[in-house]
């Protein structure tokens, strides 16, 4: 292994040896290895276990000491991070320095920045969850926001509401959950088919010939697709074909009509189809061959095969992975914003009118709150407990895969 | 059906059908729906070509009312004009994201692989997952209304520091650093956003990857009496390398892609070299806010298409770049 | 119901390798037949190409005939899913169906051909068979549990069920007890003898001891070097092959000398 010879080169003694005797008579070492790399004893070349955590602790009160002189004498709290980081790392870097050696003092160093980036990843969780939670919870606690839509608020003129002072009425997203089924169930019924059958092709049929190469590569170009041009094509595609339909009389849309649900369920199938192709793939392919020989030994024909014997076997993993295709597209906003745009009324039909989705919903909501001022903070919580149903959506769906994936799965073969 | 073949077999040797061969008269109904389902599952796969075809001839075909207008001529000109401030930028917001969320991802990852108790390390990973399930609604409406005004002390510092200080003094002044942060919703606060947004993506990538690590060569390093810092330099990098890169590839498609935290954080339109107050817009954003006013087929939805394929191939070409990193590092690496 | 086989000149090729050169055999109706040879000599390849499991590998073909009897299975207009209903096959590695309980494993050949089976019916294939496999008492009362809760030779004998199910002509065994301990491969030894009042059997083994224990006839396959096409050296009762061969790679393969 060539890394072996690296070991040594971090000490920059090396450059330091002496000059190995003129005539070469030396058959020992050219370098003591004994002085380069290795400590005098095995014992004493640790720092105390209480070291750190008192090094993080005076990086603490000594970042907060800082912090709140820099900062006029109040606590801001990046600062006190940011503060009691670089006194965590600095201090810990000089003690181990002093008291072990340098690469000790490297090895500690690398060490306290991973655990800082680690620190630093959670604050964003932390705060996204608690922010959506604090204020969603007022707002899905009110019944109206599981039972209404909102079309008895846009009759709410919002002159009334300066004027008069009246209050925004109650109102919730019971038309903005319906939509968000509808449209997600349709793009699912749509790309599952296709996506489980393309990948059957890829494990089952093709011998890696171009055709397969080309459709693997291609899904790998739709994996890429940015999430608002999927939705600039729905558009573009079903605007095409109504126009073209219109010109031959096959029905009576006029062109413009793009905008219902059928149209978002096609953006949102070019998501989804290249993640579930990617990942029925895989658990098809980790299905042993075994099995299928099994199968076909007696003498089963290879779509019954396919269809009773390695469909089953993977299943909980495609569960799983459709599942999970199903919680990336729930969440998408602008493929539908683009597609079904937004309604203020529950909509069933997805085949005329414009749809209303929890992300729109979301969206829309905060950017154009009813009420005005103070009043708008119904608004605000409806929105908030938008976003809690949704991300309680997206959790439940990933949990649900998760459980798929473990409890369903097939006990293995052999022991 | 295996009964009724044994029939089938039996009942042709008695009739001769086939004197020189009893084992042809195999069931054809068998095999014509094997040969039907495996045609099912091939028009499935190129059906998925069409559909491609299909999203690049729609998207092509309509951008040309963006470059060509009948009463107009030619007007590339006019649609440069209007769409380079957006791509520019998506490029700039995307890459200041990346910036950030490189290096914090890679901690992350390596504090789960490597440093965490061993124990706790799957849910850790699981915890950071989360972040990826969020929607990105969601994180625009944390970057609207609690980190924008979290961020505004520290432009108002950098404003003063860098550049009205400068100015005042030596006449010059940073210019990304000009101008009123207003409400704190510009560039910079969306960078960050989709910093926060793009951190699992790449890091659970990177973990894939470093988890994959042969323990062997792990342990040689520290049987060397390799510190776990050098071991991961040694054994954990050199085959991390194309892994890391291409997750970090990922990360930037998507954050070239994301469009609602962008149209929620940042407010204003025309360009500036100031990220830190209003101004600047994306090509997501600029489709998103626009599309659903305009009519069909005018030049305007053109337009916004045309900007939407420039999207497409800015991507594309940050995938192309991905892939091909990956792919000429294949042979000393675990991705792939 | 048993047949036996005759191959004349058949080659096996994967591409354009060569795998298996000329085999010239004639496997008797109820007998048990064994090949024995070192590691990749094509003795596997030829025991697949007696099924025409070999065609699962993408660009194996076969040259040559193979009969059944007196019917060519690789003759024009014959559907090799034919075929491998009268010619079962057990694997190296017991690989019941884990999604399936004891009894639909037993039952899968009739289940997943779609075939229609009265309770009645059902019941008495799944005893017939799990009798003949020698299992019956051990898991006539958890037929309904999952076949992959069984112990490694269990699951290899209900493996044998399930091909004896479907009721073949011929049972091609590739290395059965390579992977079970010795008692569950005395089991399976004990099988073979029963099974051949049957059935023709023929068995892949890499042990020498197996084969003179449950085999009439052995046929000894070799391989001139890495890349060179497999052959079959010698084909004889057991006894000649192991006592008294003709061939000296023979000899000096069954007396240890070198495999």
């Amino acid at each position: 292994m060539p890394q072996q010879t690296k070991t040594k080169s971090p000490s920059p003694q090396q450059n330091g040896r002496p000059d190995p005797e003129a005539d070469g008579v030396d058959l020992g070492w050219e370098i003591d290895p004994q002085e380069l790399i290795r400590p005098r004893s095995i014992k004493g070349n640790v720092l105390p276990r209480w070291f750190l955590p008192v090094t993080a602790a005076v990086g603490v009160v000594v970042g907060f000491a800082l912090s709140y002189l820099i900062n006029g004498f109040s606590v801001n709290y990046a600062l006190w991070f940011i503060f009691a980081a670089v006194v965590f790392i600095v201090t810990s870097y000089v003690v181990t320095r002093q008291q072990l050696n340098k690469r000790k003092a490297t090895d500690g160093l690398w060490r306290n920045l991973v655990y800082i980036a680690f620190a630093l990843a959670l604050i964003p969780l932390i705060s996204v969850i608690w922010s959506v939670t604090a204020d969603g919870f007022q707002g899905i606690s009110r019944l109206s926001f599981w039972t209404e839509d909102m079309s008895q608020n846009a009759a709410q003129s919002r002159e009334r509401q300066i004027h008069e002072g009246e209050r925004p009425m109650g109102g919730g997203v019971l038309h903005a959950i319906i939509g968000s089924l509808m449209i997600t169930l349709l793009a699912t019924v749509i790309s599952v088919p296709i996506g489980l059958l393309t990948s059957i092709y890829l494990v089952e049929y093709s011998r890696g010939g171009p055709l397969s190469r080309g459709i693997t590569f291609f899904v790998d170009v739709m994996t890429g697709i940015p999430s608002i041009v999927a939705g600039l094509f729905g558009a573009a595609a079903v605007q095409m074909i109504l126009g073209i339909g219109n010109q031959f009389g096959l029905w009576s849309y006029g062109p413009g009509n793009y905008r219902m649900g059928l149209t978002a369920a096609v953006a949102l199938c070019v998501l989804m189809i290249p993640v579930v192709v990617r990942t029925t793939e895989e658990m098809l392919r980790v299905v042993p061959n075994e099995l299928r020989e099994a199968s076909y030994a007696l003498g089963v024909r290879k779509w019954r095969t396919i269809l009773k014997v390695v469909i089953p076997t993977a299943i909980s993993g495609i569960a799983a992975g459709v599942t999970l295709a199903i919680a990336r597209v729930i969440g998408e906003t602008a493929p539908i914003l683009l597609t079904a745009g937004m309604l203020n009324r529950v909509n069933w039909d997805l085949f005329t009118d414009a749809m209303m989705t929890l992300p729109v919903y979301i969206y829309w909501t905060f950017t154009h709150p009813i009420g005005v001022g103070e009043l708008s903070y119904l608004s605000e919580q409806r929105a908030w407990g938008a976003a809690l149903v949704l991300i309680m959506i997206v959790m439940a769906l990933n949990l649900i895969a998760r459980i798929i994936a473990h409890v369903f799965a097939p006990k293995k073969t052999g022991r | 059906m295996t009964t009724d073949s044994t029939q089938t077999r039996s009942g042709g040797r008695k009739a001769g059908a086939k004197p020189e061969n009893s084992l042809a008269s195999g069931d054809r109904a068998g095999a014509g729906l094997d040969r039907g389902f495996a045609g099912l599952a091939k028009a499935a796969g190129i059906f998925i070509l069409i559909i491609l075809a299909f999203v690049a001839l729609f998207l092509s075909w309509n951008s040309v009312g963006a470059v060509y207008q009948e009463e107009d001529g030619l007007i590339l000109g006019r649609f440069l004009s209007y769409a380079w401030p957006f791509a520019l930028g998506t490029v700039v917001v995307a890459v200041l994201a990346l910036v950030m969320a490189a290096p914090v991802s890679i901690g992350v990852a390596l504090y789960i692989s490597h440093y965490a108790p061993p124990r706790a390390s799957k849910t850790i990973g699981y915890i950071i997952d989360l972040l990826a399930a969020i929607p990105s609604v969601v994180y625009g409406a944390w970057g609207m209304f609690v980190l924008a005004p979290a961020m505004l002390p520290l432009y108002h510092w950098l404003n003063r520091w860098l550049y009205t200080w400068p100015e005042e003094n030596w006449g010059w002044g940073i210019p990304f650093f000009a101008g009123s942060p207003g409400l704190g919703q510009n560039l910079f606060t969306a960078s960050v956003v989709l910093a926060v947004m793009v951190l699992p993506i790449i890091s659970s990538v990177c973990r894939e990857i470093f988890i994959q690590t042969p323990k062997l060569h792990e342990e040689a390093a520290l049987a060397l009496g390799a510190t776990r810092w050098e071991m991961i330099k040694m054994a954990v990098f050199p085959f991390a390398r194309a892994g890391v890169i291409s997750g970090i590839m990922l990360g930037l498609g998507r954050a070239l892609g994301e469009t609602m935290a962008v149209v929620m954080v940042v407010s204003g339109l025309g360009f500036q070299l100031s990220l830190i107050s209003a101004g600047n817009s994306t090509i997501p954003r600029e489709i998103a806010l626009n599309f659903g006013e305009t009519a069909p087929n005018t030049e305007r939805w053109h337009q916004l298409i045309a900007l939407g394929l420039v999207l497409f191939i800015i991507t594309l070409v940050v995938n192309m770049i991905a892939r091909w990193i990956v792919s000429r590092h294949r042979e000393f690496s675990g991705a792939n | 119901m048993s047949k036996s086989i005759t191959a004349k000149g058949l080659n096996v090729y994967y591409g354009d390798f060569l795998a298996v050169e000329g085999v010239n055999i004639k496997i008797a109706a109820r007998s048990v037949t064994a090949f024995i040879g070192p590691s990749g000599c094509g003795k596997t390849t030829f025991l697949r190409t007696l099924n025409r499991m070999h065609e699962v590998l993408p660009g194996a073909r076969v040259e040559g005939e193979l009969l059944l009897d007196e019917d060519n299975i690789y003759g024009t207009g014959v559907d090799p899913v034919t075929v491998r209903s009268m010619v079962g096959m057990v694997f190296q590695r017991p690989n019941p169906f884990p999604t399936m309980s004891i009894r639909d494993n037993v039952l899968a050949g009739y289940k997943l051909n779609g075939a229609r089976l009265s309770r009645g019916q059902a019941d008495n294939i799944v005893e017939k068979a799990l009798r003949r496999a020698n299992l019956w008492n051990e898991v006539k009362d958890r037929l309904d549990r999952p076949g992959s809760g069984l112990s490694g030779g269990q699951q290899q004998r209900l493996c044998i069920a399930r091909t004896v199910a479907v009721e073949p002509d011929v049972i091609l065994m590739d290395e059965p007890c390579s992977a079970l301990d010795p008692i569950s491969t005395l089991a399976i030894e004990d099988l073979i003898s029963e099974l051949k009042e049957k059935y023709t059997v023929v068995i892949v083994t890499h042990n020498m001891q197996q084969a003179a224990r449950v085999s009439e006839k052995t046929a000894f396959f070799n391989i001139a070097g890495t890349g060179k096409p497999g052959k079959m050296i010698e084909y004889d009762d057991t006894s000649v092959i192991f006592n008294n061969p003709a061939n000296e790679q023979t000899e000096r393969y069954v007396s240890g000398k070198f495999g």
